[in-house]
């Protein structure tokens, strides 16, 4: 019968030499004991950071004018959010892969109304509000095609929004309802009650923060800060925390993808990150099955560093 | 009950059977091989010290709840523990990984030692990401903000909601770490019962 060739990229010699005495307990507990050390040591002279959260009480307070284009684009269904695709809505594709729309084909598992979700039904919540009420009774009364024509006579006249005392000022006219429903909505964020109305929109108990994490990204003061704290796509911030501290540094590889096109730029960039990050992992835990890569160890000879004691003691 | 009957029992072949691939002697070893012998060989043990450091810090932050370390010094150091030990982790890890791989450490029938490696690996990933998610500052609302586009565009942000704090606080404190406690396990299971790769042979690189 015939044996079988030795490979040597999948085989391994059978050890016929020597061995030592390995007291593998007492390795651990060292291991152990100088990991917590360093631990301690690392935890005392550097801490870890704990930016606090912004709120959208903070956000329509230092930049009013951005949260109330932001609500706008809301209410207007031009925001992020509004457009998004699944798992959100079915506003677009979203994101493909070639012909691969994965997204779009699971669909859209958390609705998101941006028009009900983040202006209407908060506003909604506010007692107490006699002239708002009419407002909102007027708003749901009305037709489809009403209400747009209404939120794009405010759209057109929101080019010369400010902010005056306080308080929205928006010069439009046959806009309805919406003048005052922006206005409200700016106050009420500015009180807190906009935070605790987009979390609660499901009962009391929650720990769901898609609402307000989908508001806030929408505009640009979350975006501002995290640029400040060097954590936007193109300062490698995927890998990044707050403050000077490592992060997530094993990130690195996914995080470069970004950096260069066309993932940098295209529309589909999270996707073909994706795809080339599940092509290299798949390429690393079936390693010991694809001919070439496999012999690159064998073929760098980097172990005779790793073994030199024995490569010198068998010589 | 006849010896036949007793040789036959699911009970009796499975301890035949550990006790055939894994005896005491390959569980606990008191020797090794002589060629194991490199500072490369320590960060395995270390990833796994540090993987402990990070499950007793882990455990600690769960005592007082998720909000605890935002509003007591104490908290904010069993965090720091937190971090710290799951940077040693992934540190010791990633060289551990690279030492194996150019030791080819998957040849001799260690293919699988190698993959639950590798997947053990990526499951960490996971974990510490959302662990990241999961903190309630400006680093979560940032990261999950800005990771949900990836992974909605592969279709599993329909059923795994990176905007959803609670739902990423159970993978992070449950079903991640017991995934990543399970491989570990398995994986110095698979070391102890095939050994430590042996060196290849000399002039193996001009071989085939």
């Amino acid at each position: 019968m015939k044996s079988k060739a030795f490979r040597p990229d999948v085989d391994a010699p059978e050890w016929k030499g020597g061995h030592s005495p390995y007291d593998i307990l007492k390795e651990g507990v060292i291991a152990v004991v100088l990991v917590s050390i360093l631990t301690v040591l690392l935890s005392v002279a550097f801490g870890s950071p704990d930016d606090p959260s912004i709120t959208v009480k903070a956000w329509s307070t230092s930049d009013p004018m951005d949260f109330a284009a932001t609500a706008l684009s809301e209410l207007n269904s031009t925001s992020d959010s509004a457009q998004y695709g699944a798992p959100y809505n079915k506003a677009s594709t979203g994101q493909q892969l070639g012909p691969l729309s994965l997204a779009k084909w699971i669909g859209a598992r958390i609705p998101v109304n941006t028009v009900n979700d983040f202006v209407v039904d908060p506003l909604k919540s506010l007692p107490g509000q006699p002239a708002l009420s009419t407002d909102l009774s007027q708003w749901s009364s009305a037709s489809t095609s009403t209400r747009a024509s209404w939120v794009n006579s405010y759209t057109h006249a929101a080019n010369k929004m400010k902010i005056v005392s306080g308080q929205l000022v928006v010069n439009a006219t046959n806009a309805g309802p919406v003048p005052l429903m922006m206005s409200d909505l700016l106050q009420m964020a500015r009180t807190g009650a906009l935070d605790q109305a987009l979390v609660t929109q499901n009962g009391f108990y929650t720990m769901d923060y898609t609402l307000p994490l989908l508001f806030l990204a929408d505009g640009t003061y979350m975006a501002n800060i995290a640029q400040k704290q060097h954590l936007t796509g193109d300062q490698w911030g995927m890998m990044n925390e707050t403050g000077n501290y490592p992060g997530q540094a094993w990130l690195w590889l996914y995080t470069f993808w970004y950096q260069v096109s066309p993932m940098n730029s295209s529309g589909n960039g999270d996707i073909l990150v994706w795809a080339i990050m599940m092509v290299l992992s798949a390429g690393l835990l079936f390693m010991p099955f694809i001919p070439g890569l496999r012999s690159i160890p064998r073929k760098t000879r980097v172990y005779r560093l790793i073994w030199r004691e024995h490569y010198r003691d068998s010589q | 009950m006849s010896t036949t009957e007793i040789d036959r029992q699911w009970t009796t072949r499975l301890r035949r059977r550990v006790a055939g691939k894994l005896p005491p002697e390959k569980l606990l070893p008191d020797t090794q091989p002589t060629y194991v012998a490199s500072w490369i060989y320590v960060f395995g043990v270390t990833t796994m010290a540090a993987l402990g450091v990070v499950i007793v810090s882990g455990c600690l932050l769960a005592l007082r709840g998720p909000q605890w370390w935002h509003t007591s010094s104490v908290g904010h150091f069993v965090n720091s523990l937190h971090l710290w030990s799951v940077e040693i982790f992934f540190f010791a890890m990633v060289i551990h990984l690279w030492g194996k791989y150019f030791m080819a450490a998957w040849r001799g029938g260690r293919a699988l030692t190698w993959m639950t490696g590798v997947f053990t690996f990526l499951v960490s990933i996971a974990t510490a990401f959302t662990g990241y998610v999961s903190q309630s500052n400006f680093d979560s609302q940032w990261i999950s903000t800005q990771a949900k586009d990836g992974i909605n565009s592969t279709g599993a942000g329909a059923f795994w909601n990176v905007l959803n704090t609670g739902q990423m606080l159970m993978w992070h404190i449950v079903l991640l770490p017991l995934a990543a406690v399970v491989l570990t396990m398995f994986h110095v299971l698979l070391v102890r019962i095939k050994g430590v790769v042996p060196p290849f042979e000399k002039d193996a690189e001009v071989a085939q």
